[in-house]
């Protein structure tokens, strides 16, 4: 069996290396206690009609800001919606407006860093001048800026997050692709004659995942923050849908008379934010290549 | 290469990406569904309201032709007029932006003073609980979402012990006491994020420089740790940070949207979303063109700090 004190480039085939990221991984309890956390978040929002012990939308007018009690675990809100049945639907809301726009930015941003890394010359000029441009605006205002422009809703907002996620990874994917294409087996397979494309898909490609995965995980977790910030501003998931972002503006109003309406939907976005930003530097530091 | 060439090649390198800036800004306008000279009229349908509308706001020429006399315009300054306070979005603009700056400098401030202690502490203390606790608090800044710890921080020194104003905001120059008791809250919650990035940055280069070959030959002269650690250690792993603080200084400028929001502070962040809910979009514009203006050209003192700092560059 592999030891870890051996260096992954002495052994054989991908299996290994596997194998080893693995191990390093759960060595670490935190980052398995992360890995645990984001995956009851996944469990949540799937499993939310069938865990939710109230209707998230349906008004209750005799028990209106009620506090934590055996019937309603975590309090009512304003028009007596049961907060925990909308916590566990707001991770709908969360998990949707994070997870897709990200994978579709990864998605994107993969061929266009090749593309641009690999190819270079004035397809990579115009690329990066473009990217460049996008980076200069922070992450929140172009999704605040865009989700203005196209209007209101969950949907808009998972457009707008996705389009500011994008210029990160391009770089990055640009990036790593640049280096990997420097490196000695890059050569040796131009050397033995495999064509441009196919050392881009067979070779580049595989190499380049490592730190997009670390940086997927960190940029879900600015998602999941941005999508409670549009929510929070009125211009992603609208009511009466539950979204973390919103049941938290409308617990400003109520702070005196109903502060647990505020306490448990910052305490999710907490939780799962600081959950993938522990599996992120988790992820980093078993991938970094100067373990390798 | 001697600094001034290097500033002026960074400053040429700025105008490419400052004029892709304005383009995408330029762009936002185009998502709006429908005609914007009909939006302008409100009710007024009149064929000839809406002729005019159109070419008082050069509507009917083409789209290259209208960015061309929009940036024409931003250049010289006209950001053009607010719809909702009917005056110049550059005298908006120049009356919050001392506002925001006040916020991110006394953010900074904050961010500095527990950042750079909690790293020196979690460096020197490497594998101890004070390294994991100062590890945890650092990893929670960044991950709080800031507007949930304004609200928390409302919550527990305006609403229970009523040691603060809730929110509200007092010039310093009206009164400075007041202005600091309004101030306080926000630039803590903002400071703790960028508190978290400081400190992280600042446990690696000093647990980089406290393994230095200068470091070792210190201690074998004998000099007192604490020498070591803020004379030889921490001086030079200060350089790296100067550059960081310069970034997050231009992130704060303009991160500051929700905070602003919730503590009912008057700079950019409400600016933006005061001229989204009003359909002000010269306004949100200009907000977002200023905003990239300012974190580029601190992208760029960070980059000039970095070479002053570091004489190998300069070689």
């Amino acid at each position: 069996m592999a030891d870890a004190r051996i260096p992954v480039a002495a052994l054989v085939g991908p299996r290994a290396r596997r194998y080893l990221v693995v191990k390093r991984l759960v060595r670490r309890p935190a980052t398995v206690i992360a890995a645990l956390v984001v995956a009851a978040f996944v469990g949540l929002a799937l499993g939310a009609p069938a865990l939710a012990p109230f209707n998230p939308t349906a008004t209750n007018f005799l028990a209106v800001r009620q506090p934590p009690s055996a019937v309603y675990l975590l309090g009512t809100d304003e028009v007596g919606r049961d907060v925990l049945s909308r916590l566990i639907w707001g991770a709908r809301a969360s998990l949707l407006a994070s997870l897709i726009p990200v994978t579709i930015a990864v998605a994107v941003s993969i061929p266009l860093g090749l593309l641009s890394g690999y190819a270079g010359g004035w397809v990579d000029g115009c690329l990066m001048r473009l990217n460049d441009g996008m980076l200069a605006i922070p992450f929140l205002i172009v999704a605040i800026a865009l989700a203005a422009f196209l209007g209101p809703s969950l949907t808009n907002a998972m457009i707008a997050i996705g389009i500011a996620a994008l210029p990160t990874f391009l770089r990055l994917a640009r990036g790593t692709a640049l280096a990997i294409a420097l490196e000695d087996y890059i050569e040796a397979a131009r050397a033995l004659g495999g064509s441009r494309r196919r050392i881009a898909v067979r070779h580049i490609l595989p190499n380049m995942l490592p730190p997009l995965l670390i940086q997927t995980s960190i940029t879900v977790a600015a998602a999941i923050i941005a999508e409670a910030s549009l929510s929070f501003l009125g211009l992603g998931q609208q009511p009466p849908a539950p979204s973390w972002g919103s049941m938290l503006n409308a617990a400003q109003r109520y702070l005196s008379q109903a502060p647990w309406m505020a306490l448990y939907p910052g305490l999710m976005i907490f939780g799962i934010v600081m959950a993938l930003n522990t599996l992120g530097d988790g992820l980093r530091d078993a991938l970094d290549p100067r373990h390798y | 290469m001697p600094l001034g060439l290097y500033i002026a090649r960074r400053l040429a390198a700025l105008v490419p990406t400052l004029l892709v800036v304005s383009v995408l800004i330029f762009s936002l306008q185009q998502l709006l569904p429908g005609d914007p000279a009909l939006a302008l009229a409100g009710e007024e349908h009149d064929a000839r309201v809406v002729a005019a509308i159109r070419a008082k706001y050069h509507l009917d020429k083409p789209v290259a032709v209208q960015y061309a006399i929009w940036l024409g315009n931003v250049v010289h300054g006209d950001f053009g007029q607010s719809l909702r306070n009917r005056i110049p979005v550059s005298e908006l603009l120049a009356s919050k932006l001392p506002v925001t700056l006040e916020l991110a400098g006394c953010s900074m401030l904050i961010a500095l003073l527990l950042g750079i202690p909690a790293g020196v502490l979690s460096a020197t203390r490497k594998g101890t609980p004070i390294d994991a606790a100062a590890n945890l608090l650092a990893l929670s800044g960044l991950s709080v979402p800031h507007f949930w710890l304004g609200i928390m921080l409302i919550l527990l020194f305006a609403v229970r012990l009523g040691w603060l104003p809730a929110s509200g905001y007092v010039p310093p120059w009206e009164d400075p006491l007041k202005n600091l008791a309004t101030i306080l809250l926000p630039s803590f919650v903002l400071g703790t994020g960028v508190a978290g990035v400081l400190m992280r940055h600042t446990r690696s280069a000093m647990l980089q420089t406290l393994d230095a070959d200068y470091v070792r030959t210190a201690r074998a002269k004998s000099v007192p740790e604490r020498l070591v650690v803020l004379k030889h250690a921490l001086r030079n792993a200060l350089i790296p940070i100067i550059t960081l603080g310069a970034i997050e200084f231009g992130r704060l400028l303009s991160g500051a949207v929700l905070t602003e929001q919730i503590f009912a502070i008057p700079g950019f962040g409400k600016l933006l979303v005061d001229g989204v809910f009003n359909r002000d979009y010269a306004v949100v514009q200009a907000v977002v063109l200023v905003s990239a203006a300012l974190y580029l050209a601190l992208n760029l003192l960070a980059d000039i700090l970095y070479f002053f700092a570091n004489p190998r560059l300069r070689g």
